[in-house]
């Protein structure tokens, strides 16, 4: 086992190219002197989360907030290993992750992504319309050609070529394959049984590439090609992308309104861990999800959980200010009120 | 004083040259401790079965085994060629003059990231491939796949291969050249002479190029398509074991999974391994027949790592 957390060590060092010092977040003594809590966990929201761990520290000076974006995987182990103070996922945890863990752990939801289909269609100028069976037939080698009757009755005045479709995926694990196949799954019992879900599958079509990048760079290049990317990336990139049908019948095109709207109607549990793809309302955007900060209940050290509390409820007021200018939705404000209650059981 | 000096010398280098053998045999007992889920779930059949599903929790690593060891030996039979050619060259035919420049280039050409192969792998090599592809008729034409793969490790291999080949070709003793041509040989033949001297430098040569084409994974990540299916076509897209593990590595957070990568890093470890060992084996069975064809003692090809 102490192997197996050096290596991860290693690789968190190696990812961020500078050296990690998460062996001190449980044990050092807390006084009156600076606090450094360090967190690791899921990539997609390292940009909001730097900037956050930015800001709050020119407020207050004694708090240092360490992240390494490791990936939501990672992030999940080194928690249960307690190598960090908190951790960060993009895809709620499991009972058997929960379970196996040394004490109890809970999420808070910091904001919100959503996940877009793109294409590079010969000759198609106006933006596409999908919806989850016809994705769901697209990623299963089903539908083949883009002049499939199921993708015309969607796009009605649409002239679509004979071409061949390209399926394009992440081949890297990755939280954005986790919400696109929770969606499909829950859209489409073929998909359900055949590939399922989780941060990499069984991809029974098409070729995978590294990355939001990697997979935008391939259907950029590829005549046909279909592809799904992270929202926040495509609005960066100013990549044209499909709407999806929702749940209610309406093409949604994906923003971060839309986003939000989607985390608005959904039913909240007690402990947040809820996905929200194929969510009610109008208008909800159909392939959506939050991300969730981990943190274990009952922290060793009440020093830095209470002030690991404190930048949370400012990170769901404050902060969120910051989260559209950086591409991702901020969370409704009944999910924000839940939280700030549920915060209180952190002790 | 003198001699404990030396002993002291003696017994240091010899604790760095036991360091290595202690962190391979560190590494194989690591990997084998930390699949043991996987090992003992799946046994044998890990190196057989098809299967890679996350979701359902079946791994099997032979597209995989597959994919690393054909787009290495494509890469090696483009390459082979092109890095004997250019270390013939250099060695032998070069004008003075052209010797250093050449040498300087074909080695920058090793000191170039991965990443950046990659890359140039995604805007220029793989466009090319798919035209090639749409003029052959390939449908879907991707561009990604093995031949793209096999052409950047192609590239990637050469300037070790043909650096360690043109030092190898240096080294060979001025008199066997001078000797082939007293005997009436002609340029080629006299040529052709020091390469049977340097044969089995030159077999380690290449090896070192195949040992590095197995491993690599960053560039072949990003243009292999990754996706783990066996086939002999050159265009479909397949998948390596480093780049599954570089790819799948970071998000695998149920245990099974992560056993199932790590075993798949013991399986690349026991190739390589084993490659190593048939690249011996080939260099001591030529060696034996240079010794025992009384040219001349080899000495030149210990020095060369296989």
């Amino acid at each position: 086992m102490k192997l197996k957390s050096l290596l991860i060590l290693v690789s968190i060092a190696l990812a961020a190219c500078q050296p990690s010092e998460t062996k001190t977040s449980s044990s050092a003594p807390a006084n009156n002197g600076p606090i450094t809590i360090n967190g690791a966990g899921a990539t997609f929201p390292n940009p909001i989360y730097s900037k956050w761990f930015d800001e709050y520290q020119k407020s207050h000076p004694d708090i240092r907030i360490n992240y390494q974006s490791i990936g939501s995987g990672g992030g999940i182990k080194q928690l249960s290993a307690q190598t960090v103070f908190f951790g960060a996922s993009d895809g709620p945890m499991t009972d058997a992750q929960l379970q196996s863990a040394p004490g109890a752990i809970l999420h808070f939801p910091t904001v919100l992504g959503g996940v877009v289909p793109v294409y590079n269609v010969t000759g198609v100028t106006q933006p596409l319309r999908f919806n989850g069976a016809v994705l769901a037939d697209i990623y299963l080698g089903k539908i083949t050609k883009w002049n499939d009757p199921a993708i015309a009755a969607l796009n009605p005045g649409v002239k679509l070529p004979a071409d061949d479709i390209a399926v394009v995926h992440r081949s890297d694990g990755s939280g954005t394959t986790y919400i696109f196949c929770d969606f499909l799954s829950k859209v489409s019992q073929d998909y359900k049984q055949k590939i399922g879900v989780s941060t990499s599958v069984n991809w029974p079509a098409g070729v995978g590439a590294k990355g939001n990048e990697g997979v935008s760079g391939l259907v950029r290049q590829t005549p046909g090609a279909i592809g799904y990317v992270e929202l926040i990336y495509a609005l960066q990139n100013k990549m044209p992308y499909g709407s999806v049908q929702n749940k209610a019948g309406q093409f949604i095109t994906a923003s971060l309104d839309s986003v939000t709207a989607a985390a608005a109607g959904a039913a909240m549990p007690d402990d947040f861990r809820v996905s929200i793809t194929n969510a009610d309302g109008a208008n909800a955007y159909p392939i959506a999800s939050f991300t969730w900060l981990l943190l274990y209940q009952h922290p060793k050290d009440v020093a830095r959980g209470k002030a690991m509390v404190d930048f949370l409820k400012w990170a769901l007021t404050d902060g969120q200010k910051f989260a559209p200018s950086l591409g991702y939705a901020p969370l409704p404000q009944p999910v924000i009120a839940k939280e700030m209650q549920a915060l209180g059981k952190v002790q | 004083m003198k001699r404990s000096d030396d002993r002291s010398f003696r017994i240091g280098t010899g604790a760095f040259a036991a360091l290595v053998l202690l962190i391979v045999a560190g590494i194989a007992f690591e990997l084998t401790r930390q699949s043991t889920l996987s090992i003992a779930k799946f046994g044998l059949k890990f190196w057989t079965t098809r299967v890679w599903d996350p979701v359902s929790g079946d791994f099997g690593a032979l597209p995989f085994i597959w994919g690393t060891l054909y787009s290495a030996i494509l890469a090696l039979l483009i390459a082979t060629p092109v890095a004997l050619g250019i270390a013939i060259f250099i060695s032998e035919l070069s004008p003075r003059i052209l010797r250093q420049p050449l040498a300087y280039l074909t080695e920058l050409l090793a000191a170039i990231p991965s990443i950046v192969y990659g890359l140039w792998g995604i805007f220029v090599l793989v466009p090319i491939v798919r035209k090639i592809e749409i003029a052959m008729g390939a449908k879907p034409a991707l561009g990604v796949g093995m031949m793209a793969a096999a052409l950047i490790l192609a590239v990637m291999v050469i300037p070790f291969t043909s650096s360690v080949a043109r030092e190898i070709l240096k080294n060979v003793p001025a008199t066997q050249r001078e000797a082939a041509y007293a005997l009436g040989a002609t340029r080629w033949e006299a040529i052709k002479v020091a390469i049977g001297f340097g044969r089995t430098g030159i077999i380690g040569a290449v090896m070192l190029g195949f040992g590095r084409a197995l491993g690599e994974t960053m560039a072949v990540t990003m243009v292999i398509g990754n996706s783990p299916q066996i086939s002999a076509s050159l265009f479909k897209p397949q998948y390596t074991m480093a780049a599954v593990i570089a790819n799948e590595f970071t998000e695998a957070a149920d245990e099974l999974y992560l056993h199932a990568l790590i075993e798949i890093g013991l399986l690349l470890f026991i190739i390589t391994v084993g490659v190593n060992l048939l690249s011996r084996l080939l260099i001591w069975s030529t060696k034996r027949r240079v010794i025992t064809s009384a040219v001349m003692p080899v000495v030149v090809a210990e020095e060369v790592p296989a």
